[in-house]
């Protein structure tokens, strides 16, 4: 049991709230991915896991028991804010970070050789971080939050700023410490790379998780897309069908929307019955739809 | 992997501020110049002390042995040498003497570059004064030696109380080095404070520290691992200062006082370092961009600036100076006062009472700056106000 459980997190900043009982479950060996719009409330949460916000109400649990300063040492992180000290030395920097973590010298030393090589920064050991470019120091940062072998890993926006080589590491990066048992949970505004990478996500608005699952289970709970190029097909020619909604036309292509049970041969039928059908397409939605669905809808609710 | 404890935590940020600081050139170019200038003033106060001796021609050798008389009992030095007449002036411009004296002991006539010493003039009129008394004396007949063994009978007896007085002018030099030294390495170590605290936070790195340390870890840490390179350089200096004046025989005054002004402006500068340093960590730590670290610490600055030029402005001139002495036993200005008033007596009961102030102000000080810094590291952006720092998050 090596989930990391998020509990009716609740945070208000003054007037604002920031989260309203946040509640997600992030499982050992799992990526999760996290997305919302800025200010939904993905970097409070992530701040509050790793203690440096204390949450109004609602409790983080590893391991079955509530994070402490003890456990939180086995939290791998990556902060949104990149912080490092700009003017000591990239290999000190990770050896000390480690031993902060509870690693004694040589194994300090050991995993940040390792890692550094592994991140492709090697090289770059002896020199002050702040001669490095964006990129490397954003290497290094990875190299900071998995220096001391964690046990739980907490990235915020790990992919921005990073070169697609540097996405392809850390993608790998993560997939393998995924394999290792550890949960591994990261916010990004990347969806399709989300999409991708993750075994489950969690879409956040307003403070609260308004859908979670894997990418499958959210894209069965929308509507399924369907495109249909009729060449000779008439204006209005699905009008009608029943369950189905004309969502546009793109020259001879017609984009139609269905609502859940509706009959897709019908439609079909229907389009033979104009003439040729060359294409006849049933499209899932892509994470970016469903986001947008997700968070339109949320943002409705709120106002109504 | 093992648990890491509070002391071990603590231990590793002082370490790290340790090893960054005490190779930096700032650190390595500060303690040279602060050596030179000990060790090389010693030396060049030394040698200007030893050559105060005054080159006096005359044309008359039995006027040089009375006016070496007459000098020394007014505490001048005085060499003498027979010069003809004709060159005594050309001597004068050349720099060869000092001094050139011609005419008649009655009737002395003085040739200097450009000022006749005070001293000097005063031995050269009371041998004119002596020889026409001797003459007058002779002439009325009585014995000029005899009234001139009466005369230097009466003499006036100087009783002094002070026990102080026998070298007051080194004791107050003394001083002054011991507050001017305190008082320097306590900004500079203070500023470092701030800096070291702004960094963290400025960087954005204080967050990923806090999640493996306490933030009064990381506080204690810091203000540790500054301290002990404050102090290490403190101590060079202190030794560099000690030895260098005792070989050098700068001071007529016991070595004790000298070692004992040492150990005094170590102790103070280390309660100081303490005590400040906190309120500096506090101060710094409600700011997150170094062009606004200046600002919010200028009252602790105050703390050690105004004691600081008091005491150097009044001091030499009054070193009993009774509201030196009031302001010295206020714990906040203790540590740049009491090193001044150390080259002198201070009353036991006075160091006493300045030692348990300080120390109780210091404990005080871990408290506050502790929840101050605790309440205000993480959070970043505009200055936070004093008032809501003191407020638990």
């Amino acid at each position: 049991m090596n989930a990391l459980e998020i509990n009716a997190v609740s945070k208000r900043f003054g007037d604002v709230v920031a989260l309203r009982e946040m509640t997600f479950e992030v499982r050992a060996g799992e990526i999760f991915g996290f997305v919302g719009s800025n200010g939904a409330g993905k970097t409070t949460t992530m701040r509050i896991v790793l203690g440096v916000l204390a949450a109004d109400s609602g409790e983080v649990r590893w391991r079955g028991e509530p994070l402490g300063l003890e456990s939180r040492r086995r939290i791998g992180y990556m902060p949104e804010e990149r912080g490092l000290y700009p003017r000591m030395k990239v290999g000190e920097q990770l050896v000390y970070l480690a031993r902060l973590h509870g690693l004694s010298a040589a194994d300090a030393r050991r995993s940040m050789e390792a890692w550094t090589e592994r991140l492709g920064v090697a090289g770059r050991r002896g020199d002050d971080v702040q001669k490095l470019s964006l990129g490397n120091q954003q290497r290094v940062q990875l190299a900071a939050a998995l220096v001391h072998d964690p046990e739980v890993l907490v990235l915020d926006e790990p992919f921005s700023g990073l070169d697609p080589v540097a996405v392809d590491v850390m993608s790998d990066v993560l997939r393998e410490k995924a394999g290792e048992g550890v949960p591994v949970v990261f916010s990004s505004h990347q969806l399709d790379l989300v999409e991708r990478q993750c075994d489950r996500v969690g879409i956040v608005s307003a403070g609260r998780m308004v859908a979670a699952g894997t990418v499958d289970e959210l894209r069965t709970g929308g509507t399924v897309q369907l495109l249909v190029d009729a060449p000779e097909a008439p204006d209005g020619w699905a009008d009608g069908l029943p369950g189905i909604q004309v969502v546009g036309r793109e020259g001879t292509v017609t984009v139609l929307e269905t609502e859940p049970g509706a009959d897709d041969q019908a439609v079909l039928r229907a389009a033979l019955a104009t003439g040729p059908v060359r294409e006849f397409v049933r499209r899932r939605p892509s994470l970016t739809e469903l986001f947008r669905h997700v968070v339109a809808d949320d943002q409705k609710e709120d106002t109504r | 992997m093992s648990a890491l404890s509070a002391r071990q935590a603590v231990l590793l940020v002082t370490r790290r501020e340790i090893e960054t600081r005490i190779l930096s050139k700032m650190f390595l170019i500060f303690t040279g110049l602060m050596l030179v200038t000990v060790i090389g003033g010693s030396v060049i106060f030394t040698l200007i002390g030893g050559s105060s001796a005054v080159t006096v021609g005359v044309t008359d050798p039995a006027l040089a042995r009375p006016l070496a008389a007459a000098a020394d009992a007014l505490g001048e030095d005085v060499e003498t040498r027979t010069v003809p007449a004709a060159t005594g002036e050309k001597q004068v411009l050349d720099g060869e003497l000092d001094v050139f004296v011609t005419g008649t002991a009655t009737a002395p006539k003085a040739v200097v570059k450009r000022q006749l010493d005070p001293a000097l003039q005063a031995a050269l009129a009371s041998i004119a004064r002596q020889t026409a008394l001797d003459a007058e004396i002779a002439r009325t007949g009585g014995d000029p030696a005899a009234a001139n063994r009466a005369a230097a009978a009466a003499k006036v007896d100087v009783q002094r109380l002070d026990p102080q007085a026998e070298g007051f002018g080194e004791r107050i030099g003394l001083g002054m080095f011991a507050g001017i030294l305190v008082y320097l390495i306590l900004l500079v170590y203070g500023q470092t404070v701030v800096q070291g605290v702004v960094e963290e936070k400025s960087s954005r790195v204080v967050e990923l520290l806090l999640t493996s340390i306490r933030p009064t870890q990381l506080l204690f840490g810091k203000v540790l691992g500054i301290g002990v390179v404050g102090t290490v350089q403190m101590l060079l200096v202190v030794v560099a200062g000690v030895v260098s004046a005792q070989v050098t025989g700068l001071f007529s005054i016991p070595a004790s006082v000298i070692t004992w002004a040492g150990f005094w402006a170590l102790v103070w500068f280390l309660l100081g370092y303490v005590m400040y340093a906190l309120m500096f960590a506090a101060l710094g730590s409600l700011v997150s961009r170094q062009e606004d670290a200046n600002g919010v610490v200028t009252p602790v600055m105050m703390l050690i600036i105004v004691p600081y030029v008091i005491g150097v402005s009044v001091l030499p001139a009054d070193p009993d100076s009774g509201l030196v002495e009031l302001l010295s036993l206020i714990p906040f200005f203790s540590p740049t006062l009491m090193p001044m008033r150390a080259a002198f007596d201070v009353p036991a009961w006075q160091v006493a009472l300045t030692l348990t102030l300080t120390v109780l102000l210091i404990a005080l000080m871990i408290q506050l700056a502790g929840r101050i810094y605790r309440n205000s590291v993480l959070r970043t952006g505009t200055r936070i106000r004093l008032a809501d720092a003191f407020r638990d998050a």
